[in-house]
């Protein structure tokens, strides 16, 4: 009973909130992406990046919101690159995505090197996002709700109000709607005037904005400095939270809490259990929830139906 | 309707050049379009009509040559600039996002709102003032994937209304509906040209040209044949400006049935579908040698589920499939090929070849490993020179246009592709065969062609069960006219005692009552 109060509590709801934001702020970006009809499998490589170039502009201003601010725009510019391979140059979508997957890892250990001499770890900063920590007044003080949703830090809000507007996005906005017809019959969009290539390059823009800011998270907010490979596979997680999500935002946070969920568990039965179990087994229970998820639920939910496709509009009949 | 030239000319394209990298699909093209008129383009597949009308629309851009708008020149680098001179068109393929609503559809690229919003209240009221105005009802809420393809092409037809469209360019409008569905257009088109809209139809059904156009032109590789008033001509003229040569408009059929026991006898036949739900009902059918059995139905009433479960490719839930009294129905595929039972599938493209291999593999795939005259004595190792050889008798006896036997099936038109099917299955010697859409999107030249070899083998006793979504071809082929309908066989007829009309008011339920009958 005190083992499982000692799992079982508030502090592993919040710390489920802090581990999904990354998750979740992916996740939409991916959900977005592939709306417009683009596969998107640098998630990963994007928010490496994002998370780099967050620690290299708080560290070098002494402000960690220019820092998040640099993380967004370097995650967007990295992700045009998987734009114009994709969409421009009409490459396979999974090629071009391992591709630049490879390339974030790459790029940003020569980074390191070049700025700090070494790979690995990056100094610290002295100022990060989570001194903004903020208690809502008043909201913060419900018991449970309160710690869990309304002290949290910066990124974290970010993530909330980002899901309730890329669901009004989708839903009321002419680009949204847009978006949505590019990823579900282009040829539908652009025999009625609208470039399905823009809204393929806003779809991975907002992804690749998106998964900087998750970077930021991880980098600056999180932790006070980059580590190489700190991302931990969240941006394929992420994918299967959108896939498990039904292509839709709030789907996309809900299942990227249950991945968090999942995580933070694990975490506290390593510490909790007492039994001569290798710690290395509660590591991979995020990644087996991960598989059983996208197993049992990819079933039911339908992806775009031009996703993965590509767009050419001259073709001879 | 009475031919009117001599009216303001509201479109004239010039001199039209459309050069893709291989293929010169438009070749100095003129053509007119007067005000309130309705203008055919004929032509076979292939001959340029999609091309010339995608450059009007402003989805391709021509090589040379230049539009008039009003007398005026324009150019249009992109659909939205030909929208927004009052072009509409309403493609093949439709262009509707499925999982979107009717009005979403309607309004998509032109949406009413300020500041990036949708105002969806506003939408709405519009898209029912417009299908009150053109008598185009459809519910404005409706998801565009429940509904029919009827109903899909009103949606496309308001979407052009919506956007003010003053030439309206149907691009094959007819080949997805049922024959009720194209009288409804075809009233809905001169309702149309009443408010004066003037109509450009893409089409290669002569009678559609005949029943509805003032004028034609006629299109053939990339260039126009001829033009004329459609009243002064017949639909025999019409048919050898488009296909260039005497054309045999139907196939006539010859012989009598048999009285010999049916080859294949289906009894309580019940098939699931994709979705696990009943597709194939209860169905009984019989067919002799030397019978064609047409079935006929809507899309989607069970008649894919039927051919895959007689082909062994997909799994029968109950009942009997027999063929020349053996119980066949849970063989394997290859054991049906190997009793000399054919298929020619009704997607070509997936099923019926493999594009990339050359016509030479494709001429023996499914008997490679059995033909003796092909294999070496142990079987393990195919021998290509045989092979080659046997492809090429293949090739002259169907007369297949193509390099060579090793060339990419890929590289081969639409109709060669179809023959080189045929010519597998047909050199196999068949007792059965099973073709489903065999002329789908085939030209008037190689339906005659298609449809030759058909009935030459139903001379010769092949027992042949045939499905298409073409009345006409049903009616031209079938010596029993069997109607599908929501998974059963609802009706039977004789070709020679019943019409389209009436076949077509089975299919689509109409009279379904009478289903439960036998």
């Amino acid at each position: 009973m005190e083992t499982l109060l000692q799992i079982f509590n508030t502090d592993l709801l919040v710390a489920t909130v802090r581990l999904s934001t990354p998750i979740t702020l992916a996740a939409i970006g991916a959900t977005i992406c592939e709306r417009s009809g683009i596969v998107n499998i640098a998630m990963e490589g994007m928010m490496i990046v994002g998370a780099f170039f967050g620690l290299i502009g708080a560290m070098f201003t002494g402000n960690p919101w220019i820092g998040l601010v640099l993380a967004v725009i370097a995650g967007g510019i990295f992700s045009l690159l998987h734009a114009f391979a994709t969409v421009s140059l009409h490459l396979d979508h999974t090629v071009s995505g391992a591709v630049l997957n490879i390339l974030a890892f790459g790029v940003v250990r020569y980074l390191m090197v070049m700025f700090f001499g070494h790979p690995g770890t990056t100094d610290p900063i002295q100022f990060s996002l989570k001194n903004f920590q903020w208690a809502i007044p008043g909201l913060s003080k419900i018991p449970v709700l309160g710690p869990i949703f309304f002290n949290q830090t910066p990124i974290i809000y970010f993530s909330f109000i980002l899901v309730i507007f890329f669901t009004f996005f989708l839903k009321k906005t002419k680009l949204g709607l847009h978006i949505k017809a590019a990823g579900e019959h282009p040829l539908a969009l652009e025999t009625i005037g609208v470039s399905v290539y823009r809204m393929r390059y806003i779809g991975v823009l907002i992804s690749g904005m998106m998964a900087g800011l998750a970077g930021a998270y991880l980098s600056i907010e999180n932790a006070v400095s980059f580590t190489e490979g700190m991302s931990g596979g969240k941006g394929f997680i992420a994918m299967a939270a959108m896939i498990s999500g039904g292509w839709t935002p709030v789907g996309a946070f809900i299942a990227s809490l249950f991945f968090g969920f999942a995580d933070a568990l694990q975490v506290r039965l390593q510490i909790a259990v007492n039994l001569p179990i290798p710690s290395e087994l509660f590591i991979i229970l995020p990644y087996v929830l991960t598989v059983a998820a996208v197993a049992g639920l990819v079933k039911r939910s339908r992806p775009p139906k031009a996703d993965g496709t590509d767009f050419m509009i001259e073709r001879p009949e | 309707m009475s031919a009117i030239p001599g009216g303001n000319v509201v479109l004239e394209m010039r001199n039209i050049v459309k050069q893709f990298p291989k293929v010169l699909a438009n070749n100095n093209i003129n053509i007119k379009l007067y005000e309130g008129e309705i203008l055919s383009l004929l032509g076979e597949n292939g001959a340029g009509k999609s091309t010339l009308m995608n450059v009007l629309y402003g989805l391709y851009k021509p090589t040379s040559g230049e539009i008039l708008l009003d007398g005026k020149e324009v150019v249009f680098s992109s659909p939205k600039d030909a929208i927004s001179k009052g072009l509409g068109m309403v493609h093949q393929h439709f262009m509707l996002v499925g999982n979107l609503t009717v009005t979403e559809n309607i309004i998509l690229g032109s949406e009413p709102g300020r500041g990036g919003l949708i105002d969806y209240k506003t939408a709405r009221e519009e898209v029912r003032k417009l299908s009150k105005k053109y008598k185009l009802q459809v519910d404005p809420d409706e998801i565009i994937d429940n509904l029919g393809v009827g109903l899909q092409q009103r949606v496309e037809i308001l979407k052009a209304l919506y956007r003010k469209a003053n030439v309206l360019i149907l691009d094959e409008p007819t080949a997805v509906l049922t024959p009720q569905e194209v009288d409804e257009l075809f009233e809905v088109i001169k309702t149309l040209v009443a408010t004066g809209v003037s109509v450009i139809i893409i089409t290669h059904k002569l009678e559609e040209v005949k029943e509805l156009s003032d004028r034609t032109y006629i299109l053939r590789r990339g260039e126009v044949s001829g033009e004329c008033n459609t009243a002064d001509v017949t639909k025999a003229e019409l048919a050898n400006l488009m296909v260039g040569r005497d054309v045999v408009l139907t196939v006539v059929k010859t012989g009598k049935n048999s009285d010999k026991p049916p080859v294949l006898k289906i009894r309580n036949l019940n098939v699931k579908d994709d979705k696990n739900l009943l597709a194939v009902k209860n169905l009984n059918l019989d067919i002799k040698p030397g019978e064609i059995v047409g079935i006929a139905g809507v899309d989607g009433n069970g008649q894919t589920e039927l051919a895959e479960a007689i082909r062994s490719l997909r799994k029968v839930e109950s009942g009997v499939i027999e063929f020349k009294g053996e119980n066949i129905t849970h063989l394997k595929t290859k054991e049906l090929i190997e009793r000399k039972m054919a298929y020619v599938p009704a997607d070509r493209h997936r099923f019926g070849l493999i594009l990339s291999m050359t016509v030479a593999e494709n001429s023996v795939l499914g008997y490679h490993d059995k033909v003796p005259a092909i294999n070496s004595a142990h079987g393990f190792k195919m021998n290509l020179g045989r092979i080659a050889t046997a492809s090429e008798a293949l090739v002259r006896q169907f007369d297949i246009r193509t390099p060579g036997v090793q060339v990419p099936a890929g590289n081969l038109s639409g109709g060669n592709q179809q023959k080189v099917i045929l010519a597998r299955e047909l050199s196999r010697e068949p007792e059965f065969l099973l073709v489903t859409q065999p002329t789908r999107g085939l030209d008037v030249g190689a339906i005659e062609y298609i449809h030759s070899q058909i009935l030459k083998i139903r001379d010769k006793g092949v027992a042949i069960l045939l499905l298409s979504l073409e009345l006409e071809e049903i009616f031209a082929l079938s010596d029993r006219i069997e109607v599908m309908f929501e998974g059963k066989l609802v009706q039977e007829f004789l070709p020679e005692e019943t019409d389209e009309k009436e076949v077509g008011l089975y299919m689509t339920g109409g009279k379904g009552g009478v289903s439960d009958a036998e």
